[in-house]
């Protein structure tokens, strides 16, 4: 029989323990899952834990989608960390790049040619627009109504997801494009500038890593970024010390809604070159997972979203290689974070072997 | 004859402390055995091992001269014990009548237990409806249902943790009649506390405690509170330097602030007036939960919804003001909840140092750390802060030393005026008189200061005036001199104007 314990103080260990702990459950379940499908459980591990790194182009492939998911996880950690629970960075990354996508369109009908160097900024600006706006309402609604942050963000996803359906379907459709539900293809003077010749990688890489950055000194060396936690950590305090917790409430949400706006611009702007209805692979989703393994601090997102960027990877070859659907990265993603949920417990309780009670309750019978 | 309860050698050690070392003491049948320790002292720890919500991890427990082993909190009530705990474990939505069912054992029908309650309410003098809903009784009554919970279960052994901190004088001379009504019967009593005049006035025996270990025990009525206090803390606490307060302007002003309630069990303020002069200390005495909570949020600012011209500081209305804006014009408060409000739990003492005081921010927003770790590291040894250094996080100090540096950093901001609610609950004697002289101190230096205390002794030691707080009303104010414990224990039930009432 085991028996969990309160801890005393919660481990400082396992706060960092529990994600690799977590990991190497996901693992062994996903061999267990390929035995359990017939596949060599030592081919399919490779193919989502080592292939994705064998190269150059693959390691560049990680950082290519590894952009969307840090930037969208900075905003998260940081309403996380605030007590807002957004979760609807899918339909803000949605609107940034149906804001950042229509500027180019309008951009390459217009025949305006623009350095790649000067439109990235346009990009970017307009993508953080349109997902702020996004999020805007999710603060609106929560601030005049109190409306749930957590069930509108999310619905405000399919709403994002269904206008960027009628765009490409409709009035956006590319003319020449033989009616399929996309844009025309950007002009090259609208496209992020790629990082190496011959590799998708843009340096849309070097943004994110550079927001984590400022995202890092923001949350621990302004008074402001110490104001949003401690509205999260103990509202009361917040209260007493004066700390406005609608002006929080604003600030997490724009800045995450214009981070994820970001993502998408880069998505749209970069290796897409279009719209299409499948912009996002789910990376909104996907960074609610790499914010808590980063457990919500900006460097941690960092490595959080090169694993789970392997894994989005690792599925596309999972099925070109061995014929597995590639949702099977879904399944792992959920795998993860449910494991990460249970170990998280570790740092505020420890196990312990509850047989001294039943030794005790012998005793008592007995006597 | 055998001891009602025997313990021998209770050892119980946690990680960072020994809570209880070779704790042995014996309680007689019918007899009412004080516990008195500070807090830490590991009186809690002693009882959750009898009563079975901890393991202890040596020693023997002997009741009614027999062996055993009590494993949760069911099988001590079914040996014959009873606890009625500091903090209730009442659901404020359902009557008293459900609340008991709740809590009892076997299973009975709600009829049987009304009855059952009305028997034991006039058996001991204890009047109560079993069927008003718990939101609507005051803190005194919502302990009589603890108590009449307990005894339905016709205990041998009734515990009692810090009964008396919830009482007005009036109403702990009822509850001593009923205990010593039960002690007749037989039932032994252990009677948790640190207040030295109840525990000579009410208890037989006396063991006292001291970091974990027994280190006295006496019969208290032979004591005195100077004695009993040496045995407790090792030293007697240093008397207070009271000096006649020269009483300058007006600092604080509430004029007639009446606010309805937030929530329903909360309490409406009604038509709230006081004063608070530089230079002087104003005392609010009142049982818990009589609006003092209200009063505290709707100065501090903490309740929004205050008109403008109700509450003034130094004659400028701040009734719309933000505690920030407060606290830019002088007002410092310190809040009756340390840890969640007072103080961020899991952030370091210099982070919260952050709460109130932004000497170490830049006019940029830039938070300096080496500043704040070195201010934090003078108000803790200003202070005499036990604790880990600037940056141990709030909740790993103890309450006395968390109150010390929550106390500390508005102090140290010094203050034209300061609010203090509880200033020493939960704070061990010699941290409680060090926060007294900090605040005479201030008080000395011109300060206005406005503490709120359920503790009567405290504010009859500290204050020049005193108000009583009573069903959201305030009583009119009375010199410190002019007072005596029992006309205030009068007001506190809010029988203060017989003509009008």
């Amino acid at each position: 029989m085991l028996k969990l314990e309160p801890r005393a103080e919660p481990s400082k260990a396992w706060v960092y323990a529990s994600p690799a702990l977590a990991l190497l459950i996901t693992i062994v379940v996903a061999g267990a899952l390929f035995i359990a499908l017939g596949k060599d459980p030592v081919r399919g591990l490779s193919i989502f834990l080592v292939e994705p790194w064998a190269n150059w182009r693959g390691a560049s492939e990680i950082a290519l989608k590894s952009i969307p998911l840090i930037l969208c996880a900075l905003g998260l950690a940081l309403c996380y960390r605030s007590n807002v629970w957004n979760i609807g960075a899918e339909g803000q990354l949605l609107m940034g790049a149906i804001f950042a996508g229509g500027l180019a369109m309008w951009a390459t009908e217009a025949k305006q040619s623009f350095s790649p160097w000067v439109f990235m900024w346009l990009g970017m600006l307009a993508g953080a627009i349109g997902g702020a706006l996004w999020a805007g309402i999710v603060a609106l609604l929560r601030d005049k109504f109190n409306a749930n942050e957590i069930l509108v963000s999310l619905m405000l996803v399919y709403v994002a997801n269904l206008l960027l359906s009628y765009l490409v379907f409709g009035p956006w459709k590319d003319p020449q494009g033989f009616n399929f539900p996309q844009t025309v293809t950007f002009d090259d003077g609208t496209l992020l500038p790629r990082m190496f010749k011959g590799f998708r990688l843009h340096w849309g890489f070097v943004i994110a890593l550079l927001a984590a950055a400022v995202m890092a000194v923001f949350l621990f060396r302004t008074f402001k970024g110490y104001k949003l936690q401690v509205g999260g950590l103990a509202p009361a305090a917040a209260r007493y010390a004066g700390f406005s917790s609608r002006s929080a409430l604003w600030t997490v949400l724009l800045t995450s809604g214009a981070l994820a706006g970001i993502a998408g611009s880069m998505e749209a702007l970069g290796p897409l070159a279009q719209l299409t209805p499948h912009v996002s692979v789910g990376y909104g989703f996907t960074a609610i997972i790499v914010a808590f393994i980063g457990r919500l601090h900006p460097v941690g997102c960092i490595f959080g979203a090169a694993l789970l960027s392997m894994f989005l990877i690792g599925g596309e070859l999972a099925q070109s290689r061995i014929g597995l659907p590639s949702a099977l990265s879904n399944v792992f993603q959920g795998v993860l974070l449910v494991a990460l949920l249970a170990c998280d417990t570790l740092i505020h309780y420890k196990i312990r072997s509850a047989s001294r009670s039943i030794y005790a309750g012998k005793v008592a019978k007995e006597a | 004859m055998s001891a009602r309860l025997q313990l021998e050698g209770i050892t119980k050690a946690y990680p960072s402390v020994v809570a209880n070392d070779a704790v042995s003491l014996a309680v007689q049948p019918g007899e009412i055995h004080a516990v008195l320790g500070e807090n830490g002292a590991g009186k809690s720890t002693l009882m959750k091992i009898i009563y079975g919500a901890v393991a202890a991890d040596r020693g023997r427990v002997l009741f009614d001269g027999r062996e055993v082993q009590i494993r949760n909190p069911q099988e001590a009530r079914a040996l014959g014990i009873a606890m009625v705990f500091q903090h209730f474990s009442l659901f404020e939505t359902l009557t008293v009548a459900e609340n008991v069912l709740l809590g009892l054992d076997r299973s009975q029908s709600l009829a049987q237990v009304t009855q059952a309650i009305t028997a034991k309410a006039s058996e001991y003098g204890l009047p109560i409806d079993p069927l008003r809903p718990v939101h609507t009784l005051s803190v005194g009554e919502r302990q009589r249902v603890e108590i009449i919970r307990a005894l339905l279960t016709n205990p041998k052994l009734l515990i009692l943790d810090e009964p008396t901190s919830v009482l007005t004088p009036q109403a702990v001379e009822k509850l001593f009649d009923t205990l010593r009504l039960l002690k007749n019967q037989g039932c032994s009593i252990l009677y948790i506390s640190h207040k030295l005049h109840e525990i000579r006035a009410l208890c037989d025996t006396c063991t006292v405690m001291r970091g974990g270990k027994v280190v006295a025990s006496c019969a208290p009525a032979q004591e005195s509170n100077a004695s009993l206090s040496r045995m407790m803390i090792g030293s007697e606490p240093p008397a207070l330097a009271h000096r006649v307060s020269k009483a300058g302007a007006a600092v604080l002003q509430v004029k007639a602030l009446s606010l309805p309630k937030a929530d329903a069990f909360a309490v409406d303020l009604e038509g709230i007036s006081l004063t608070v002069h530089a230079g002087e200390v104003l005392g609010i005495a009142g049982v818990s939960g009589n609006g003092q909570k209200e009063l505290m949020a709707a100065i501090s600012g903490e309740d929004a919804r205050v008109s403008h011209e109700s509450i003034s500081i130094n004659a400028q209305a701040v009734g719309s003001l933000s505690p920030g804006e407060r606290r830019a014009l002088g007002m410092h408060f310190v809040p009756e909840e340390r840890l969640g409000r007072g103080a961020v739990p899991v952030m370091s003492l210099a982070q919260n140092l952050l709460l109130t005081r932004q000497e170490a921010v830049s006019g940029a927003g830039w938070i300096t750390p080496g500043k704040l770790k070195s201010q934090a590291d003078a108000i803790i040894a200003r202070f005499g802060v036990k604790a880990g250094g600037a940056n141990a996080a709030a909740r790993s100090l103890s309450g006395g030393n968390l109150q010390k540096f929550i106390m500390g950093r508005e102090i140290s901001a010094q203050p034209k005026l300061l609010i203090v609610s509880q200033p020493t609950w939960g704070v061990d004697v010699g941290a409680a008189a060090q926060i007294h002289a900090e605040i005479l101190a201030l008080r000395d230096a011109g300060c206005a200061v406005l503490v709120v205390s359920e503790e009567i002794e405290e504010l009859f030691e500290l204050s020049d005036r005193l108000q009583v707080i009573a069903k959201g009303k305030l009583s009119p104010s009375i010199a410190r001199a002019d007072a005596s414990v029992e006309l205030v224990g009068q007001w506190m039930s809010g029988l203060w104007e017989p003509a009008h009432a």
